[in-house]
């Protein structure tokens, strides 16, 4: 069958397995944009940002601490989350009784000045990051070679989505979240904190970003730019999906980086913009997304 | 309603009953949506295990009062006092947790949560709160429709489910906002038993009704609420004396 459409299996899975890689962060970013409006009803525009900085803090960590990768696969998302906290308490919340348009020019603002520093301190050549000895190497599959490292990114956000899913729709904390997502005052009046909530919700999904961008440092160059070219399809992927569907953004993210993977095969001139048509397809045949609830 | 607990008071409590020991007492309570001034100063208390309702036409502002004792309503003013504890300025959170329950009038069940997350998701704030089997006992449906969503159960299912889960919570001081509306007259019964029974077990229920047969089926006292404003109260045993008096309040 390969022969016959002149494209050697060797090409058509080592583009299947690039498209998984890059759906792999689709999703993970996607998932947890799609977690904090969710709650928020704020579109996170420093996401990118975050996903940046979680590769940046894994960089750090290394070569000024010597703490190694596995440790920063825990630390890096704590220590950003843990800014995304400071950043939902000291502005974001106080711009729920507004328009979501302000929180949106305030997170875009915010990813201009974070990305503005790290240029500044960085340089935009980026930095390239030592892989832990456990990702060297590969499997040969006979037809095709599956470098670990790229093995291990996507069994790890395989995990992270479907475990953020569970905790979504199968545990009692995430009935709170969803319950909160409906109707935060009736929540609030069973006694629930429902802005700690909102503040730790935002925090989780900043450290999914920065959890994303671990993953990133050892397979990508570490970069200021890094956030801001993937983040775009990041939203187109979230608009294919529908805003807030936990689920949809996580089977959007890994389906459109296979679509983009496959594309690069039969069609490599329309790799770059294949997203692209499928989010203006779906916004003319179903305007809320795939997976989106009609508001 | 025990005459020696109520102690008319008019220099006080304008058309209000002083009760001598309440659970809740609400005295001058003003609110607000926005800028518009809903609520002129609302006066009642319950005494401990008293069922009493807020009788009213439409937008006399029973509603609002509930929310605004509950602390929905934020701005508001007054005083709301609960077991000798001070309400106005706290949180709705932190009331719950003082030991108030609240089931809205549109019930408020989460469509994105099953019938058992529903009824699990208000969080016990003291012992002593209803078990899951007495709960069953109560409402023997709820027990069948447990992994359906919440949102497709019949809206008497629905109004059990908003009841059922604030009974569990420990919480002795129930708001209940129209419990009734829209439901079959088996299902009113239903609840009007459910009430009774509540009150033979301690609770102290304020009802907020337009079904005025069904209030006085239940309720040891009425407070007549106009324009915000606590107007009279009329204790159920001396209602027949005051049907007419009602009557032109309600606008029947």
């Amino acid at each position: 069958m390969f022969e016959l459409l002149g494209i050697p299996p060797q090409a058509l899975f080592g583009q299947l397995l690039l498209g998984l890689i890059n759906g792999a962060f689709y999703a993970m970013l996607s998932l947890g944009l799609a977690v904090i409006f969710g709650l928020l009803n704020i579109i996170n525009f420093t996401h990118g940002a975050q996903y940046m900085m979680g590769a940046f803090v894994t960089w750090m960590l290394l070569n000024y601490f010597g703490i190694e990768y596995w440790y920063a696969l825990v630390l890096a998302p704590l220590i950003v989350g843990a800014t995304g906290i400071v950043i939902e308490r000291l502005m974001i919340s106080r711009l729920y009784h507004l328009d979501h348009l302000y929180g949106l020019l305030l997170t875009f603002g915010l990813a201009l000045i974070i990305q503005g520093l790290f240029r500044n301190e960085y340089g935009i050549s980026g930095m390239s990051y030592r892989p832990p000895e456990l990702l060297a190497g590969g499997h040969n599959l006979g037809f095709m070679y599956l470098p670990n490292s790229r093995l291990w990114v996507i069994i790890a956000s395989v995990v992270v989505c479907f475990g953020t899913w569970f905790v979504i729709e199968k545990t009692k904390l995430g009935a709170y979240l969803r319950a909160a997502t409906e109707n935060p005052t009736l929540v609030g009046a069973f006694g629930i904190n429902v802005p700690r909530m909102i503040t730790l919700t935002y925090g989780f999904g900043v450290a999914l970003a920065a959890f994303a961008g671990v993953l990133a440092a050892p397979i990508y160059s570490v970069n200021p730019n890094m956030g801001e070219s993937l983040i775009i399809v990041v939203f187109a992927v979230v608009v294919i999906g529908g805003m807030g569907s936990i689920l949809g953004a996580i089977i959007t993210g890994f389906g459109l980086g296979l679509v983009e993977g496959l594309t690069r095969v039969f069609y490599p001139e329309g790799s770059a913009v294949v997203i692209f048509v499928i989010m203006a397809i779906v916004l003319l045949i179903k305007p809320a997304g795939l997976f989106g609830r009609a508001a | 309603m025990p005459e020696a607990v109520a102690v008319q008071d008019p220099t006080t409590r304008p058309g209000g009953v002083s009760v001598a020991d309440p659970h809740l007492s609400v005295k001058g309570l003003e609110g607000w949506y926005g800028e518009s001034h809903v609520l002129h100063g609302i006066d009642f208390d319950v005494a401990k295990g008293e069922v009493v309702t807020l009788l009213g036409r439409n937008g006399a502002g029973k509603t609002t009062t509930l929310k605004a004792v509950m602390g929905i309503l934020t701005k508001r003013k007054g005083s709301v006092s609960f077991e000798g504890q001070e309400l106005i300025g706290l949180p709705a959170r932190k009331i719950a947790r003082a030991g108030i329950a609240f089931c809205p009038e549109e019930r408020g069940i989460f469509s994105t949560l099953s019938v058992e997350e529903n009824l699990h998701l208000p969080p016990k704030v003291r012992e002593g709160g209803l078990g899951i089997d007495q709960i069953f006992e109560l409402f023997p449906n709820l027990k069948e429709r447990l992994s359906s969503q919440g949102t497709k159960l019949s809206g008497g299912e629905q109004q059990m489910l908003a009841i059922a889960r604030i009974l569990r919570t420990g919480a002795k001081m129930l708001l209940l906002d129209e419990p009734t509306e829209g439901l079959a007259p088996v299902i009113v019964q239903q609840i009007g038993q459910t009430i009774a029974r509540l009150k033979r077990e301690g609770f102290t229920i304020v009802l907020v009704e337009q079904n005025f047969r069904f209030a006085s089926s239940v309720a040891d006292r009425h407070y007549v609420v106009e324009q915000g404003r606590v107007v009279d109260c009329i204790p159920n045993a001396e209602l027949d004396a005051n049907i007419e008096k009602l009557h032109a309040y309600l606008g029947v």
